[in-house]
């Protein structure tokens, strides 16, 4: 009886520690995203001991290493990362929603099989090679239709991160779409609408909001990425209207100037206040777009 | 024709147009990096080390970066990954601890690969002084893809039917043996898929290893984790936007843009056939 105990005993403690070890491991996330923003917060916090917070959000020079006066406003470069990501999801929406409706409801079966997987390899592209041909392909031709003196521009990144997007709207929007019940599209054909008039009426109605989440996750991704802008916008800091002309956004800024930077300085401690601004919108947006698909699933059931 | 179906038509039309394109642009895209890259890819230029002020030579020491990079990532990405998932879908149950643990998942997913890169560069390579390494640029990494490892696993784990645990657990068998034995078996093709994938997206991953991982010029095949290295996805930023000589290396850069793109497709590749075998083998 006793060797039965003891074994017994002794998995129970088996069972235990795994438990535990389990559950250690799952909060590993949660607090790897403490960390993540309160470091950022620390590291960012020292910046405002010299730099107010009017001037760093209302600034329109971002000129961190001057020698006669840094100045660390980041309007230009909201607006060139605002700029950038306008110009992406002024193409990615209308063609990856039309996409998605083409996957989900019009392709015969055996073509979305074919066109899921080529969908997936679009995203699985990284951002470096997209880069890459923005800057040696994709300017070339943007310059040779429009004539454009500077060779690397807003449009350019924009389109390049446009392709980019693609992928997370497709596959989110035809994920919204295709769960529509079959019985909505029945009910619709019954009444003698068209297989068109079904899709207009009847399915993007009740996937509106899930199309709206792969928007809004478009946004975050097209705000958050950073290799492909940064080779592709030519990365000048200045607010100009003109598409044609040279910009930067947050995440280039940080990417070209954290190697340079001297650790503890004020520049350091300005690139952490700037990757908090960075992170505050991307979680707006990922947030939204949470937010909208939990509203979606209660109002379905 | 009936105006109703024309209009369909018309409509549907669009839709394949915009398909197709964009399928276009892909191929297109791929083609430029074939038909430029092709030229330069031979013995030499994959197993030898950059020569003559980087304009001569091959990419082996990128190569073998890269690979060190990935295994660091998935060694720490696979078991806390699988783990998290383990306890999500067979221990914890809903509630609060669940959703907070559900919204850090989303928002680890969420944060851009350039903040992942700043703050690799400020805890890990500057505060732990781990300096510019492997082991600085594979944790940055590991907290990159660990959204990716989490959501696989467990899509997979939950695709097992409950009848196989209450099957085992009725035998007598502990949670922990039903888990081992009757569960993760089964969840293995969609675990290994999320890991295949993961290791890919870590291949690709520039932001963050340029601030944690790699130089530009770098040689020498590192033997230690706290080595720095060059990496694919690095040297071709680097080469294509601050090498002194770019139009020189530019076919250097077709080539590695070319290998970079082969592993990380393929890999990919792998990952979509073993899903839908895996899918269409089972039986349940």
């Amino acid at each position: 009886m006793d060797k039965d105990a003891h074994e017994r005993r002794n998995l129970n403690l088996k069972e235990f520690l795994i438990e535990k070890l389990l559950f250690f491991s799952a909060t590993i996330s949660i607090l790897v995203v403490i960390l993540i923003f309160i470091y950022l917060l620390s590291q960012g916090a020292p910046a405002f001991s010299e730099i107010s917070i009017v001037e760093f959000l209302t600034g329109k020079n971002w000129q961190p290493t001057s020698v006669v006066k840094p100045e660390f406003g980041t309007v230009p470069l909201l607006y060139g990362t605002m700029l950038v990501t306008f110009i992406a999801m002024t193409i990615s929406v209308p063609i990856g929603v039309m996409i998605a409706i083409y996957i989900g409801e019009v392709a015969h079966p055996i073509e979305k099989e074919i066109l899921k997987p080529i969908i997936e390899l679009l995203a699985g592209v990284p951002s470096v090679v997209y880069g890459f041909f923005a800057l040696v392909t994709l300017a070339t031709w943007i310059q040779q239709l429009t004539g454009t003196t500077s060779r690397l521009n807003a449009l350019n990144g924009g389109v390049i991160l446009a392709i980019m997007v693609i992928p997370t709207i497709v596959s989110l929007a035809e994920d919204a779409i295709t769960s529509v019940p079959k019985e909505y599209r029945e009910a619709s054909t019954a009444l003698g609408a068209s297989k068109w008039e079904t899709i207009r009426n009847v399915v993007l109605p009740s996937s509106a909001p899930g199309i709206l989440a792969a928007i809004l996750l478009g946004f975050g991704r097209a705000i958050g990425e950073t290799m492909a802008v940064l080779m592709a916008t030519g990365n000048a800091a200045i607010i100009n209207l003109n598409i044609l002309d040279s910009t930067r956004t947050i995440t280039a800024t940080i990417a070209i100037e954290t190697p340079e930077v001297a650790f503890g300085s004020l520049h350091y401690h300005a690139l952490f206040a700037l990757a908090i601004l960075l992170f505050v919108i991307t979680f707006a947006f990922n947030y939204l777009a949470s937010t909208v698909m939990k509203r979606l699933g209660r109002t379905r059931r | 024709m009936n105006p109703k179906l024309l209009k369909q038509r018309i409509y549907f039309q669009v839709f394949r147009i915009a398909t197709a394109s964009v399928i276009f642009f892909l191929f297109l895209m791929i083609w430029t990096f074939i038909s430029n890259g092709i030229g330069v890819i031979n013995w030499t230029f994959l197993t030898d080390v950059p020569r003559e002020g980087m304009t001569a030579g091959g990419i082996f020491p990128a190569i073998v970066g890269t690979i060190y990079l990935t295994l660091g990532t998935i060694a720490l990405a696979l078991p806390v990954g699988v783990a998290s998932a383990i306890y999500l879908v067979e221990y914890a149950r809903e509630g609060r601890f669940v959703r907070i643990i559900n919204s850090a998942i989303t928002n680890l997913a969420g944060v851009p690969s350039i903040i992942h890169g700043l703050f690799g560069y400020g805890l890990f390579v500057i505060f732990l002084n781990f300096g510019t390494s492997i082991l600085s640029g594979s944790l940055a990494l590991f907290l990159l893809v660990l959204p990716v490892v989490i959501s696989a696993s467990r899509e997979a784990l939950l695709s097992v039917p409950k009848s196989f645990r209450e099957g085992s657990l009725a035998l007598g068998a502990t949670k922990w043996q039903t888990i081992r034995h009757n569960v993760l078996p089964y969840a293995s093709p969609g675990v290994l898929t999320g890991a295949i994938l993961a290791v890919a997206r870590a291949a690709g991953e520039t932001a963050p290893i340029i601030l944690t991982a790699t130089f530009f010029y770098r040689p020498t095949i590192p033997n230690s984790p706290l080595d720095g290295t060059m990496a694919l996805a690095s040297h071709i930023y680097y080469m294509s936007t601050q090498h002194p000589n770019i139009a020189q290396v530019r076919p250097l850069v077709y080539g590695s843009v070319l290998v970079l793109l082969g592993i990380v497709l393929s890999l990919n590749f792998i990952a979509i056939i073993i899903r839908t075998r895996h899918r269409r083998r089972k039986k349940w």
